[in-house]
């Protein structure tokens, strides 16, 4: 097996503000692994920074085998995507769902569009009704699962995605999961996917790293999460949060 | 037990360009000294209920009920005055975001003082004295430097404790919490509802609690009542969750992922349009 990401000591400084210390961490091709940790940990730092969208101060990373540069080219984009927490925020608003489909394949000079828009619809379960809707009239899952085919019609191999789900209701929720693991096991993707709750890492991802304060913690296996064999203290706080209050 | 709250076919109505749009329809029920868990998802109308009974429904919406009385006082009838004299007293409400709901320009201190001094005739100086105390109980370890901090120089969590210390400074009788810990992290989440857990119940408050989160409201709450579409669709005990009736309730608890559970795909929610009825 070969990695398809790896990230070695990365470093990202905001002004004098050590966002990431030194974190290192592998993803192999057609695995799905999980980063936690409470806010400010650095786990979005660290997708961001794999996207391009967060500078680098020190450290390398690698994708298929390819070290990137400061800049990412055309080449990286159809190999890797990202899909945001917020999807009322990372759609154009004032753009219809094929405007925004439309703008990858012509970035990217693809000459299918047309074909590629109506597959990448019917694969999230959308339909080619929703084609000339904006965003404003779509409901918050019906735009993430836009927001995942934009990210899916370039066809990438890995898919950044942070926080997929967060803002979205537990029924709708459980709609999206399923359509990633879906897609994820009909076109072999590799995900890389960050959250703030351990039983939607331990649903979705084989392996997991613990991030706190920009450095990680610990590096798990979802099994080890569901038999909580875990040896630092903050990932046992956090196990214990996810169950629910206590009365004491 | 002593009926603080009842809500009898409570219904707000907010007129739009393409018709009328019924927000809450008909919801009933009374709330004790108690924890009552109101549980829905977006659009169930379970803040706007919360809303309606504190008196902060938009001016453009209708609110009716056959009957809104807190402790014999009808909601409905009572004037604007008598309304504010209550808000804030007698019944308090605390919101998601505490980046939102405090005001960014006045410091923590001076804001908690604000509440008391407007419902309660006191000098500056025990103010202050009322407020730092109330700062300690909310667990915030060093008051008199939180005291003098504006909202943005404090974390969410410590910004909550601060919204929680400001809503019990002037003792209500009732607290609405409307998705308290939503905005913060887990384990301050925690922290969060062991304060308020502790201050509700030694005070003696009624607590209705409003959130998204059907299980942290089940661990939390004495009773809970779910909505759907504007409508009550059961209410039971937070004990007995399990034994819940109704397939929306059970589709919810179902359809979130749990530790240990290993299912895939996840159980999805069949809607059924006999549910919004």
């Amino acid at each position: 097996m070969t990695a398809a990401l790896s990230v070695d000591r990365l470093e990202v400084v905001f002004d004098r503000f050590r966002a990431l210390k030194g974190v290192s961490l592998e993803v192999q091709s057609g695995e799905s692994f999980g980063l936690v940790g409470e806010s400010g940990s650095g786990k979005s730092t660290l997708l961001r920074a794999i996207a391009g969208l967060a500078p680098a101060a020190s450290g390398s990373i690698t994708v298929n085998g390819k070290k990137l540069g400061a800049r990412r080219d055309k080449a990286f984009y159809r190999e890797v995507q990202m899909v945001f927490q917020d999807p009322y925020g990372s759609l154009h608003p004032r753009q219809t769902v094929d405007r925004l489909l439309q703008e990858p394949l012509a970035i990217h000079g693809f000459a299918d569009g047309e074909k590629r828009i109506q597959r990448a619809l019917d694969e999230v379960g959308l339909g080619t009704g929703f084609r000339f809707r904006y965003s404003h009239q779509l409901s918050g899952g019906q735009r993430q699962r836009v927001a995942i085919a934009r990210a899916l019609i370039l066809e990438p191999a890995i898919l950044l995605l942070d926080e997929p789900t967060s803002a979205l209701d537990a029924s709708v929720q459980a709609e999206v999961l399923n359509l990633l693991e879906e897609i994820r096991r009909r076109r072999k993707l590799t995900f890389l996917m960050v959250s703030h709750d351990l039983a939607i890492i331990t649903h979705m991802c084989e392996r997991l790293m613990v991030m706190q304060n920009g450095e990680a913690v610990e590096h798990l296996t979802a099994g080890d999460l569901v038999e909580r064999r875990v040896s630092k203290d903050y990932t046992r706080n956090l196990l214990r949060a996810s169950d629910g209050f206590v009365r004491a | 037990m002593s009926t603080l709250l009842e809500v009898d076919d409570l219904r707000v109505t907010f007129p739009t360009r393409t018709g009328r749009i019924e927000a809450v329809r008909g919801v009933s029920f009374s709330l004790g000294r108690e924890r009552l868990g109101i549980v829905g998802e977006s659009g169930s109308g379970k803040s706007q209920t919360g809303r309606a009974i504190m008196g902060l429904t938009p001016p453009q919406a209708e609110v009716t009920a056959s009957k809104l009385a807190f402790d014999g006082i009808d909601l409905l009838a009572a004037s604007p005055r008598d309304r504010r004299a209550l808000r804030g007293k007698r019944i308090a409400m605390i919101l998601q975001d505490p980046k939102y709901s405090l005001d960014p320009v006045m410091s923590i201190g001076r804001q908690i003082v604000e509440t008391l001094r407007t419902h309660e005739k006191v000098g500056k100086a025990e103010a202050r004295a009322r407020a730092l105390a109330m700062l300690e109980a909310v667990q915030i370890r060093d008051p008199a430097r939180v005291f003098d901090l504006h909202p943005h120089e404090v974390s969410g969590g410590m910004g909550q404790r601060a919204m929680i210390a400001m809503m019990l400074i002037a003792g209500p009788e009732m607290m609405i919490a409307d998705e308290p810990t939503s905005a913060l992290d887990v384990t301050v989440q925690l922290d969060v509802l062991g304060i308020l857990d502790r201050l509700v119940s030694e005070r003696g408050m009624g607590l209705i609690f409003i959130s998204h989160d059907l299980r942290l409201v089940s661990s939390f709450c004495d009773r809970v009542i779910v909505m759907y579409a504007g409508k009550v669709v059961e209410q039971l005990k937070a004990s007995e969750l399990g034994r819940a009736q109704h397939p929306y309730t059970r589709g919810l608890l179902n359809c979130m992922p749990k530790i240990g559970a290993d299912r895939h795909p996840l159980p999805v929610l069949d809607r059924k349009p006999e549910w919004a009825v």
